[in-house]
């Protein structure tokens, strides 16, 4: 249970990178070529990635590959042992759940015997700032709030890899602002090493420490970028306030922006 | 981290309150939960309880007033072309009819063995098709092989297995068994592989990556998410029992078999006695409507709503 608890900065020390893929190929049919083709990335314990790519261009054929729910065609994949938490774009809570019970069925799966279990959910319920819909069934939350229940059933998995396929994308502006503040926030206080699927430029932009473009047909990484000196501009010597400080972040959002449709016309031959 | 927060300034405007007035930021930290909070709170729909007054008159009333409209014409029918009373009885007829039956026994000897016959063996229906539904759902193989029969099975009509079951059980309590079981059982099986068709392939997926597999995937996802197929398939279960019941009581008749209401609606069929055969039908549609009422609409209802399959009460 340290985990939840270490924040991120104590676990620098931890030997090697939590995700290895080398040369991932995946290949559906023959015929349709490789969805994805020679996937090289690490990602280090802790490290929160964004994983950005038009629709269609395998990026959740990727984190089913790293998630273990699908076989790679070739190539090599690193992960822990224990597997990896997975959180989808619909928050597929059991409807026949309250939200605690749902959170309390991860740790059942998981073997956490059943006086610790339900401690255990409150603590993820308040965790994601519900402690007040521990009781409520999923049809009876907001889109926002089942995601955070999901969320919380994630973590319950205690794995030291979340992978989020765009957990965000059916919610609102307004909430998903809100959730990405939360995620961030959770993100820092459990040191989880995050893999954040998106297609939305702004999303992988606020959220990642790294941002990483794939292309379609066939997937694979082609550019990369690292948004900390932007985030933390104290650390990497960057002088201005706050205003300036969002007008870089917008740049570099147009840019990855120019670098996405640029991916995308390619494909109009 | 300020980059996070460009984006909320609209959001704190919408809450009621002490308005931001220019520098928000600064305040931001604690705010975050309470905006999340107030998000929550309008997002939320309050649970709604129709009044009874309500209730009353959208869901008692009209049902109530097109029995009373039936009986009237049926009245109105006898009182206007006198029929034979033998051949068309008017209500008043058949109501003194059930009264007289009632009296000496014989409507609710009658009722009371059919009833046991229904519910036993609507209970060894459950007992036997439960098990048989979620074995073939799960094996693709098996499904392939006997799904098709049982489907088939559904269509057949159950009192055709009646002259089978008496040239193979005589004329006894075990035919009226057999042909209830034939009736319910496909219905029950079928709702269940109903049930696990519809369970949407993500709820397998998030039972999958929490690390369920072969028994706590049936036990702890795939049986509680098909409970409302397999609970329509209860219903229809017991419909199909009921009706076979009523058949089987009607073709077979005497030997060791006990007298239900099938046997009433025959003998009052032999004895020409119409009022008798009108008073056995009103009995037998009497506990089919109390049993779905009774029991299985708030059952069903329950379950539905406990899902947010069932729209806010209107």
């Amino acid at each position: 249970m340290s985990t939840s608890t270490t924040p991120a900065a104590g676990r620098t020390a931890a030997p090697g990178p939590a995700i290895r893929l080398e040369g991932l190929t995946k290949t559906f049919a023959e015929a349709d070529g490789p969805v994805l083709a020679d996937v090289d990335l690490a990602v280090e314990p802790g490290q929160f990635v964004a994983l950005l790519g038009a629709s269609g261009c395998g990026k959740s054929t990727l984190l089913n590959i790293v998630a273990g729910l699908e076989e790679p065609t070739d190539g090599t994949l690193t992960v822990p042992d224990e597997g990896a938490a997975l959180m989808f774009q619909d928050a597929a809570l059991f409807p026949w759940l309250t939200a605690r019970r749902n959170v309390e069925l991860a740790l059942e799966l998981r073997g956490v015997p059943r006086a610790e279990r339900a401690g255990r959910a409150r603590e993820l319920l308040e965790l994601v700032r519900l402690p007040h819909a521990e009781h409520k069934r999923p049809h009876e939350l907001s889109g926002g709030m089942r995601q955070r229940v999901a969320l919380a059933r994630a973590l319950a998995q205690e794995r030291e890899v979340l992978l989020m396929d765009e957990p965000f994308s059916a919610l609102d502006a307004i909430t998903r602002d809100l959730l990405h503040e939360e995620l961030l926030r959770i993100w820092r206080a459990t040191g989880r090493t995050i893999v954040f699927i998106t297609h939305n430029v702004g999303e992988a932009v606020r959220l990642g420490e790294r941002v990483l473009l794939m292309s379609s047909r066939p997937g694979r990484i082609v550019e990369e970028w690292d948004t900390r000196p932007w985030k933390d501009p104290d650390a990497y010597g960057f002088e201005g306030n706050a205003q300036s400080l969002d007008e870089t972040l917008g740049e570099l959002t147009r840019t990855i922006t120019g670098r996405l449709r640029e991916e995308i016309s390619r494909h109009a031959a | 981290m300020p980059p996070e927060t460009a984006a909320l300034p609209a959001v704190a405007g919408t809450r009621p309150g002490p308005a931001p007035t220019t520098a928000p930021a600064q305040a931001r930290p604690a705010a975050a939960g309470d905006e999340l909070a107030g998000l929550d709170a309008l997002q939320t729909e309050r649970p709604r309880r129709a009044p009874v007054g309500q209730i009353l008159r959208t869901k008692v009333a009209p049902p109530l007033v097109a029995l009373l409209f039936g009986l009237l014409t049926w009245q109105l029918f006898v009182a206007l072309l006198d029929p034979r009373p033998d051949v068309v009885p008017g209500p008043f007829d058949v109501a003194r009819q059930l009264g007289v039956l009632l009296a000496d026994g014989t409507l609710w000897g009658a009722l009371g063995t059919s009833l046991w016959r229904g519910i036993s063996g609507f209970l060894i229906a459950v007992a036997v098709a439960t098990p048989l539904g979620l074995l073939v759902a799960q094996r693709q193989g098996l499904r392939n092989a006997v799904g098709p029969l049982i489907s088939g099975l559904q269509v057949l009509p159950s009192v055709a297995w009646v002259p089978a079951a008496i040239i193979w059980f005589g004329l006894s309590d075990a035919t009226v068994y057999f042909v209830v079981l034939m009736g319910a059982i496909p219905s029950i099986v079928n709702g269940m592989l109903a049930g696990v068709d519809q369970i949407p392939p993500q709820l397998r997926r998030a039972g999958q990556v929490l690390g369920a597999s072969g028994w706590t995937m049936a036990a702890k996802i795939v049986l509680p998410a098909a409970l409302p197929g397999y609970v329509a398939g209860l219903k229809q279960g017991w419909a199909f029992s009921w009706r076979s019941l009523m058949g089987a009581e009607l073709i077979a008749i005497g030997g060791s078999i006990g007298f239900g209401l099938g046997s009433l609606l025959e003998q009052g069929r032999t004895v020409s006695n119409m009022a008798v055969v009108m008073a056995a039908v009103l009995a037998i549609l009497a506990v089919g409507i109390l049993v779905e009422l009774l029991f299985f609409n708030p059952v069903e209802r329950r379950l539905l709503r406990g899902r947010g399959l069932l729209g806010p009460r209107s």
